[in-house]
């Protein structure tokens, strides 16, 4: 059972975000760790690089298949997490915490709107 | 729609992530393919391999027949024994590569590979034409399900899931009597199994054919003796990541219709002086001028992402060849791969690039096995 906690937003493809003032923090969800198992590897974008929503901007690597991870939403990316890049299992032990991707200074608030609650995400994986 | 096995039902029960391979419903992982990958190299292991065809070819005209369509020498099979060799088209291209195993006199099981079942059949069938009634070439894949029981420890429980002697083939007091290639008949409370000792992930293991109703029980029965051993059951990542280790070919990667076995590698298991067979003549020139390709392997020496099929191969600052297979191997903790280069960069400890996604990153050309004990 995959764990989707209350106080993140979602995207389709199955990353979070965490919004905290006029940043926001990206990582895969739970249930996409569970899917790729074996995380070895994790390429991040560039810090400054501006990306739009549904852009592929990082990649996750597990045993068997390279994935592209895709921006929830568009802005600057403002910093990465190089621990993930050291450890990539940080990505199966820690999804939504220590195992994080990138932050990102949101370009456009809508967008943020339009993610998946917390509810919905858990009915789209089949919870 | 996608073929099933018999074991279907099973693998959805132990949570196995099913994918298509050669046409058929398989478990590409149970848990994860690094626990599956070190149970096998630590302990043990058992797969589903019953999408593997099974073509039995019996008459008196078998064994020339064979010896005049596969690479390795057929006649040095004594009954019970087997060899791993190649089936190669008049360019010496390999149509697939299999296992042949001699059960008794004038009576052969080939192990093919599952997406080269319906090739496979063609091309025999054509090459049999004019055979008469001096032989006979059954396909019997729809007849078998079959298992690879592979790890160190299976030695260990084996015999407790399947008792001796044997009743055909390879004469044997029990199982784990058999030696490497070995094949025999033994007697299952629900009807025979074939076993031979034989198996795809470098390690010591065992691989069973049977009917579908008998595979079923095998395995249930081999869950249950081997798991006071660390058997854990496995799927096709773990299976593809421990050939990778080991450099054994897979069809479709390493070979295809317009690569030879000399280019691939295993030559070892061409008998140019057995007489004539098919792409004898490419074969004997090639080995006379020497290949102008080849497959290496080799393992990535700095920080990457893992090397992929078709990622591009560079060498002296120019592309040179292609990736066939490659991983991150779970033994060694780093990228490792096979590809093909020109020869004259596939000396062991050559410096070559592998190019993913646009960056090209360090790699080492490394003597086969990449993997060794």
């Amino acid at each position: 059972m995959s764990n989707v906690p209350s106080d993140l937003k979602y995207a389709k493809s199955h990353e979070w975000l965490r919004l905290s003032g006029d940043t926001a923090t990206v990582g895969i969800t739970d249930h996409a760790q569970h899917e790729l198992t074996d995380v070895v590897f994790v390429e991040l974008p560039e810090v400054g690089r501006h990306v739009k929503a549904g852009e592929a901007c990082a990649v996750v690597e597990s045993v068997k298949t390279a994935s592209d991870i895709y921006s929830p939403i568009s802005g600057e990316i403002t910093e990465v997490n190089k621990a993930v890049v050291d450890n990539p299992a940080l990505v199966n032990t820690a999804p939504d915490g220590a195992g994080w991707f990138y932050k990102i200074k949101p370009a456009n608030a809508a967008e943020l709107a339009s993610l998946l609650s917390p509810e919905d995400y858990l009915k789209q994986i089949g919870g | 729609m996608l073929k099933r096995t018999v074991l279907h039902a099973e693998h959805l029960k132990l949570g196995g992530k099913l994918i298509e391979f050669g046409g058929w419903e398989m478990p590409v992982q149970y848990t994860s393919i690094t626990d599956e990958h070190l149970a096998v190299r630590q302990s043990a292991g058992v797969f589903d391999i019953s999408h593997m065809g099974e073509v039995t070819v019996s008459g008196v005209g078998a064994e020339g027949f064979l010896n005049r369509i596969l690479t390795n020498d057929i006649r040095k099979l004594a009954p019970g024994e087997g060899q791993y060799t190649l089936m190669c088209n008049e360019s010496g291209g390999v149509i697939d590569d299999l296992y042949a195993y001699k059960l008794s006199q004038g009576v052969y099981l080939l192990v093919i590979n599952a997406s080269r079942i319906e090739v496979d059949m063609a091309w025999l069938e054509a090459q049999a034409a004019g055979g008469g009634g001096r032989l006979d070439v059954l396909n019997s894949s729809h007849n078998y399900a079959a298992l690879a029981v592979q790890g160190p420890r299976v030695r260990e429980f084996l015999d407790r899931c399947l008792s001796g002697p044997s009743n055909c083939a390879a004469r044997v007091g029990c199982v784990t009597d058999l030696k490497k290639n070995q094949i025999g008949g033994f007697p299952f409370d629900h009807g025979d199994v074939l076993v031979s000792r034989t198996g795809y992930t470098g390690e010591d293991g065992f691989e069973i054919i049977g009917r579908d109703e008998t595979i079923l029980k095998v395995w249930e029965r081999v869950l249950v003796e081997g798991q006071p051993f660390g058997l854990k059951p496995c799927g096709l990542g773990a299976r593809d990541t421990l050939r990778t280790e080991v450099c054994y070919p897979l069809y479709g990667h390493e070979l295809n219709e317009n690569t030879t076995p000399l280019e691939a590698g295993v030559g070892f298991f061409v008998s140019l002086d057995k007489g004539e067979f098919n792409g004898r003549l490419v074969l004997a020139g090639q080995k006379a001028a020497g290949v102008t390709r080849k497959c290496v392997a080799f393992k990535m020496t700095g920080k990457s992402a893992p090397p992929r099929p078709h990622y591009p191969i560079w060498a002296d600052g120019a592309h040179v060849g292609e990736v066939v297979s490659g991983t991150q191997s779970p033994c060694l903790n780093l990228g490792i791969g096979m590809g093909y280069v020109p020869v004259q960069f596939a000396k062991p400890d050559t410096e070559i690039e592998i190019e993913i996604r646009g960056k090209r990153f360090a790699a080492a050309v490394v003597p086969k096995p990449i993997y060794r004990k």
